[in-house]
């Protein structure tokens, strides 16, 4: 399959005009007689491209082009997707019908928020000559500022907004974060009280009342979003 | 197969092959990849055992026509000798013989003498490698920099050694290479193990003299440049003045002196007050070849900018900006990564650019921004198979294009090993593979060709057999003579067109 990194594979007799590597856009495919062919395809992209993005925002240094590109792509894709989408059974385990709505809905939500923040999280690595900004500076140094890193917070989020592919891999999203840069008495606290879920706002709160007011909003916002899944969708941040 | 195109009808030959045996992803030492290899032309005739002396050397009007011409000079063929003798030895006799018999040289009378015209082709020898930088830690950051060289250029050359500069993702380093071949001998104060001498043991004086040696080839780092770089630096260029040169990360292009190491103006800043705004990143910069002030770069999203230096500091606004509109046909999510300009090269005389995108290749006329004057496809089979590159990250490589000697043909990489030469007069074009199996000397390469859909005929390969780990990135033209240099992951082919 063309689909693994570039391995040869014999040409095999394939239907008129269809490339195996494009069940999603074949009508006749089971998984995708279930929803509109677009959007099934979309939704493919979609969770490839949050794939994509996780993996590159997990390196120490992003390769800037690439997430950049990806976000964009992302993006396009994001735009392009019906707000009432259902989400195909494959490559990801099946949500609840109704979840899948407002999963998405609260996912763009999440994700823009999200993907803003990572954004401004690589202004850090302008380094300190910069003027140390409230919400994004941390610094390796475990300069104490208004409080929770919001990179981490944001990784946290993706994780429960994209929920149903990262359902039981979240742990494993933290065990690749190299967490020594927080290693400072000043960060203890809070890199311990950093697991993933809902619960996870109000728990920083309690442990690092410094959070300022900015962050504190940005914080609720995400987490609404997330927990109140029956809400109808909203504008995306 | 007769030649199909390329330029000329150039017929391409296998010339040499450097490296592993093993094309695959080498998961081998990572010094490798910090290492510098240069490799030096090695004249035919040297190879032959005889060392012959160019008296002087002439372009023929055709690359066809012999280059250059020589006089027998009568060596020992041992480094460093520089005795003549005055006949030829039998030995040197029956070797030079040999070789008018076997058409390689080809003896010509003019008023100077016997003369010896070589038109054999040489090869590249590796001449020095050394390594460029090494593996650094950033403390402030906690992040490991890589030692692997993005870029190198060479300086033009002012004197008898060489220079060049390379690149990791942060630094930059001026490299001299210079050639010794001889060394002092004879000091009056020091031994030739190099203790010094008590000076009342010297009775007598004598004047140091030069004493051949054998060639040792020095690398040695002059300038480090480092600091000035956020981001990872994707691009280095000399200017025409040859006393500064720029480099380009994802956001920024700063403009060095040579000569000056702790500062560097930055002339090109994209980087958005906030950073959620970003969209685009720089990819590619060069200097233009003559015009000192004038430089472009390219970006993620398609466009090159031209800029210049004289119209304010920081070239933020540019004086042209060229962008090819999309072609609504071929829309898709994936629009925008494959208009992503991987490199960017000015052609010798100045009058155009080329650049490289995921699937073809553009020649700008710098006198016309909206739209490229040439457009050649590189793999246009492959638009049906975006999806599966996305996936892979294939989408995401970044192959570079290089121009001939004379701005007629141009040269890009693909899959497979493959490369493709487009011939711009004839509208020719022809792709090829570095291949080990055919690696003797003055083969003819056979023309490829991939079967997009369809049956397949012979000696085509389909779009699906092709291997996507086998990409050629770097090509090389030779700025004379029709002799390219083509890298495969592990290997450097050397191909020259067939020489009659």
């Amino acid at each position: 399959m063309m689909l693994s990194k570039g391995l040869k594979r014999k040409r095999e007799e394939e239907e008129e005009g269809l490339a195996v590597d494009t069940w999603w856009l074949d009508p006749g495919h089971p998984a995708v007689a279930q929803a509109p062919a677009a959007t099934a395809a979309s939704s493919s992209l979609f969770d490839l491209s949050v794939l994509k993005l996780h993996h590159s925002l997990r390196q120490s240094e992003p390769d800037l082009r690439h997430l950049v590109l990806v976000v964009n792509t992302l993006r396009r894709i994001q735009a392009s997707m019906a707000p009432a989408a259902t989400l195909p059974p494959v490559p990801s385990p099946p949500p609840a019908p109704g979840v899948a709505d407002s999963l998405l809905a609260s996912s763009d939500a999440a994700l823009s928020a999200s993907m803003a923040s990572l954004l401004e999280d690589l202004s850090h690595i302008e380094g300190l000559s910069q003027v140390p900004q409230p919400l994004a500076d941390e610094g390796p140094l475990g300069r104490p500022t208004a409080g929770a890193p919001p990179s981490l917070g944001a990784l946290d989020l993706l994780g429960p907004a994209t929920g149903c592919l990262l359902d039981d891999s979240l742990e494993g999203l933290f065990e690749d974060i190299d967490t020594s840069m927080y290693d400072s008495e000043l960060w203890a606290p809070a890199s311990e009280s950093l697991k993933p879920g809902p619960v996870e706002g109000p728990g920083k709160e309690e442990t690092t009342p410094e959070l300022d007011e900015a962050e504190l909003d940005y914080l609720m916002d995400v987490l609404v979003g997330t927990q109140a899944l029956e809400r109808p969708p909203g504008p995306g941040r | 197969m007769a030649g199909a195109g390329g330029g000329n009808d150039i017929q391409w030959c296998f010339s040499q092959v450097k490296g592993a045996v093993d094309d695959d992803v080498a998961e081998g030492t990572s010094r490798k990849e910090a290492q510098v290899m240069l490799l030096s032309y090695v004249p035919a005739c040297e190879l032959q055992g005889l060392r012959f002396k160019p008296i002087h050397y002439s372009v023929g009007g055709r690359f066809t026509k012999p280059r250059k011409l020589y006089r027998v000079d009568l060596s020992r063929n041992q480094l460093g000798d520089r005795e003549k003798v005055r006949h030829f030895d039998q030995a040197t006799k029956d070797l030079v013989t040999q070789c008018l018999r076997t058409g390689q040289f080809k003896r010509t009378s003019s008023s100077s003498g016997n003369k010896i015209q070589s038109h054999s082709r040489g090869e590249y020898n590796v001449y020095s490698t050394f390594q460029s930088h090494e593996p650094e830690f950033d403390y402030l950051k906690s992040l490991e920099i890589e030692e692997k060289i993005n870029k190198i250029r060479w300086l033009p050359q002012k004197n008898a050694a060489q220079f060049l500069l390379s690149t990791n993702d942060k630094t930059i380093k001026l490299w001299k290479i210079s050639e010794r071949d001889k060394r002092p001998e004879g000091y009056n104060l020091k031994e030739e193990d190099g203790r010094y001498r008590d000076p009342t043991t010297v009775t007598t004086l004598r004047v140091p003299v030069f004493r051949p040696m054998d060639l040792m080839v020095e690398a040695s780092p002059r300038r480090i440049f480092a600091n000035a770089h956020t981001y990872h630096i994707n691009s280095i260029s000399i200017n025409s003045d040859y006393e500064t040169y720029l480099s380009a990360d994802d956001l920024r292009i700063n403009l060095w002196h040579l000569e000056i190491t702790d500062r560097s103006f930055n002339i090109v800043d994209i980087k958005p007050a906030n950073m959620e705004e970003l969209t685009e990143v720089i990819t590619a910069a060069e200097f233009h070849p003559n015009s000192c002030n004038t430089f472009v770069y390219s970006s993620s999203k398609g466009t090159i900018r031209l800029c210049d230096m004289r119209a304010s500091a920081l070239c933020d606004r540019h004086s042209k900006l060229f962008e090819e509109p999309e072609d609504p046909s071929n829309r898709s999510f994936f629009s925008e990564i494959i208009s992503s300009i991987s490199d960017v090269k000015f052609s010798h005389s100045g009058r155009y650019m080329m650049t490289r995108d995921y699937l073809s290749v553009k020649i700008w006329d710098l006198n016309m921004e909206n739209r490229p004057v040439e457009t050649y496809q590189v793999h246009e089979y492959l638009r049906s198979k975006l999806c599966s590159l996305y996936e892979n990250d294939c989408i995401f490589d970044k192959f570079e294009c290089c121009w001939n000697g004379s701005d007629s043909v141009v040269m890009t990489g693909s899959y497979n090993n493959f490369f493709r030469m487009f011939d711009r007069n004839t509208k020719r074009d022809i792709t090829l593979e570095a291949s080990r199996e055919n690696n003797k000397p003055r083969t003819v390469l056979k023309p490829r060709k991939v079967c997009a859909s369809g049956k397949r005929k012979k000696d085509e390969i389909s779009v699906d057999s092709l291997d996507f780990n086998k990409k050629i990135l770097h090509t090389a033209w030779h700025p004379k003579e029709n002799i390219i240099a083509v890298a495969t992951t592990n290997n450097l082919y050397i191909f020259q067109d067939k020489v009659n």
